[in-house]
C-alpha cells in the first residue's frame, strides 16, 4: 500500500470551516485514483498537502509508511499550468528532474527520448517552450514527470486549461501511456466524465463537509470509449450520487 | 533615421536661437550660453590634443570599476536581505532609504576618508549605485512564478539546486535590467564624484570649463556624458536583455 491517508484535515487560518475534514484514503500500487469536486471543495489542498507543498493541521500521509513532511520527488506534480521552465527546451525540460537526482547524462538522454516518444514529441524536442502549443506543453510536462519515476504521480487538473478537443486527446493518451506504464496516479479533475474515463476509483469530495461523500470503482474494461453505452450509464448514475458535491 | 533627422534639426534651432539671441539682440552674454558651432570647434581642440579621450577613458575605466564592485555588493546584499526574513523585514527598509539618497551626499564622506583620490570616486559610484542592484535583486527574486519553485521542489530540488538551476535562470530578464539600471545609477554617481575631485575624467574636464569660463567646453562634456551614457545601455545592456527575452519568447 504505497499511499495511505489517515484521518486528514486542513484548516485555513481564514477560513471559518475546515477545507479538508477526516480524509482517508489508501492507493495501491499500480492504481489510477481520480479525486473529482467542484471548484473549492478541497481537492487542489488535498493534492498539495500530498504533494508536501502543505502542510496538514491534522492526520497524516504516509508513503510507503514513511511520513510525508515536505515536498519530493517521489511524488512528482504534473500542474494545470505546465510549470515548464522557459529558459529550457522541450529535451531539457524533460531532463531536468534527472539532472538534479544526478542521473548520468546519456541515462538522461536515452530515458527523456523514450518518453518523449511516448508522448509523440520526439521531433519536438529541441523547441523553445515558446514555440509549442498548449497541448505539446502539458505532453512535456507529462513526459517529464513520467521520468521522475515517482512512486505516485499527482496530477492537479493537467488538462483543464486546455480546449476541449486537446484535452479528450490527452486524455486519450493518458489511458494509453498508463496501460503501459501502470504507474500509480492520483489525479484531481473537476470533470465527472474525466474521472470516469481515467479512474479505477472516483473518489467524490463534498465542498460543504469538506469530507469524502462517496467512493466508486470503475468497473469498465480499458481502453475506455465515452460514448459506449455502459460509460454513459456509469457517468450518468456517478453524476446523479455526486450531485451536489460534484459538478 | 527620423531620429537623426530630428537631432540635426534641434542643433539648428539652438544655432539660430544662439544668433537671434546673443549675435543679433544681445540679450544674452556670450560667455554665458554655448553655441554649436563653439562646441564642435572645442570637441575639435580637445580631440587633437587628447584630452577628451584621456577623459572620457579614466571615467569610463573609473566607472566600470566601482559599478563592477557595486554589482557585486549589490547581489550579496540582494540575496541576503531575501534569504532572510529578519533582514527583509528590518534591513531592507533602511535599504531602500540610503537608495533615495542622492549619490552626490556621500561626497563629504569619502573625501574625509579616502581624501581627493580616486578612491574617493569609487566610494561614491560603489555607494551610489550598490543598493538599487540590491532592491533589484530581492524584487527579481521574489518576482519569479511560484510555479516554478513548486515544481523543482516535486522533483527534488535541494536549497542549492534551486538557487542555480531555478532561480538565478527564472530571475535574469529582471536581473538584467536591474543592472542596467545600477548602470546608469552609477555613472551619474561617478560624475558627482569626478567634479568634487582633481582626478583627470570628465567631471574635472567639465568643471575646467567652469573655471576657464569656457561654456562650450562644459557643454561638450555634457554631450559627451549623456552619449556614453546611451551607448553603453544600448549596445551592452539593451542587447543582452533583449536576447534573453527572445530566447523566451518575451520580446
Amino acid at each position: 500500500m504505497p499511499l495511505v491517508i489517515q484521518g486528514l484535515n486542513k484548516h485555513f487560518d481564514n477560513s471559518d470551516k475546515a477545507t479538508l475534514n477526516e480524509i482517508d484514503l489508501e492507493i495501491e500500487s499500480g492504481e489510477f485514483v481520480c479525486i473529482v469536486g467542484a471548484s473549492g471543495c478541497g481537492k487542489s489542498t488535498l493534492l498539495n498537502l500530498v504533494a508536501g507543498l502543505e502542510k496538514p493541521t491534522g492526520g497524516k500521509i504516509l508513503l510507503d509508511g514513511k511520513e510525508v513532511t515536505g515536498p519530493g520527488a517521489d511524488r512528482t506534480v504534473m500542474f494545470q499550468e505546465h510549470g515548464l521552465f522557459p529558459w529550457l527546451n522541450v529535451i531539457e525540460n524533460v531532463k531536468f528532474g534527472m539532472k538534479l537526482a544526478g542521473v548520468p547524462k546519456d541515462e538522461q538522454e536515452q530515458k527523456a527520448m523514450h518518453y518523449l516518444k511516448m508522448v509523440h514529441l520526439e521531433d519536438y524536442k529541441d523547441y523553445p517552450i515558446h514555440q509549442i502549443s498548449g497541448g505539446m506543453r502539458q505532453r512535456t510536462a507529462l513526459a517529464r514527470a513520467l521520468t521522475m519515476d515517482s512512486k505516485v504521480l499527482l496530477m492537479d487538473e493537467p488538462f483543464s486549461a486546455l480546449d476541449k478537443q486537446t484535452s479528450n486527446r490527452l486524455r486519450e493518451e493518458l489511458q494509453r501511456i498508463w496501460m503501459e506504464t501502470k504507474k500509480t496516479i492520483l489525479f484531481i479533475t473537476h470533470s465527472v466524465e474525466e474521472a470516469v474515463y481515467l479512474g479505477d476509483r472516483v473518489v467524490a469530495l463534498s465542498p460543504d463537509t469538506g469530507r469524502i461523500a462517496s467512493i466508486i470503482s470503475i468497473d469498465i474494461e480499458r481502453p475506455r470509449h465515452v460514448y459506449s453505452p455502459e460509460f454513459v450509464e456509469l457517468r450518468h448514475k456517478i453524476m446523479e450520487q455526486v450531485r451536489g458535491e460534484a459538478v | 533615421m527620423g531620429m537623426i533627422i530630428f537631432l540635426v534639426i534641434l542643433i539648428l534651432a539652438w544655432q539660430g536661437v544662439y544668433w537671434l539671441g546673443v549675435d543679433l539682440l544681445e540679450l544674452w552674454k556670450p560667455y554665458a550660453v554655448p553655441e554649436p558651432a563653439g562646441v564642435a570647434k572645442r570637441f575639435v581642440e580637445l580631440c587633437s590634443d587628447g584630452t577628451l579621450f584621456q577623459a572620457t577613458f579614466n571615467s569610463l575605466m573609473r566607472g566600470i570599476a566601482g559599478y563592477v564592485v557595486a554589482v557585486i555588493i549589490g547581489i550579496l546584499v540582494g540575496l541576503l536581505i531575501n534569504h532572510f526574513n529578519y533582514l527583509q523585514k528590518n534591513f531592507k527598509p533602511v535599504v531602500l532609504g540610503i537608495q533615495t539618497l542622492p549619490s552626490v551626499c556621500w561626497v563629504p564622506f569619502s573625501i574625509l576618508w579616502f581624501g581627493l583620490s580616486t578612491n574617493a570616486i569609487l566610494f561614491v559610484v560603489i555607494m551610489g549605485s550598490a543598493f538599487s542592484i540590491a532592491i533589484s535583486v530581492d524584487n527579481a527574486i521574489k518576482n519569479i512564478q511560484p510555479i516554478y519553485t513548486k515544481a523543482a521542489l516535486t522533483m527534488g530540488a535541494t536549497k542549492k539546486q534551486m538557487y542555480i538551476n531555478v532561480i538565478f535562470p527564472a530571475c535574469l530578464p529582471e536581473f538584467i535590467s536591474g543592472l542596467k539600471q545600477g548602470w546608469s545609477f552609477a555613472w551619474r554617481a561617478l560624475m558627482a564624484g569626478e567634479v568634487m575631485t582633481t582626478s583627470i575624467g570628465l567631471g574635472q574636464t567639465l568643471i575646467m570649463g567652469r573655471d576657464l569660463a569656457d561654456i562650450n567646453q562644459v557643454m561638450l562634456v555634457m554631450v559627451v556624458i549623456v552619449a556614453v551614457g546611451i551607448i553603453i545601455d544600448k549596445c551592452i545592456f539593451s542587447v543582452i536583455e533583449k536576447r534573453i527575452l527572445k530566447k523566451r519568447g518575451l520580446a
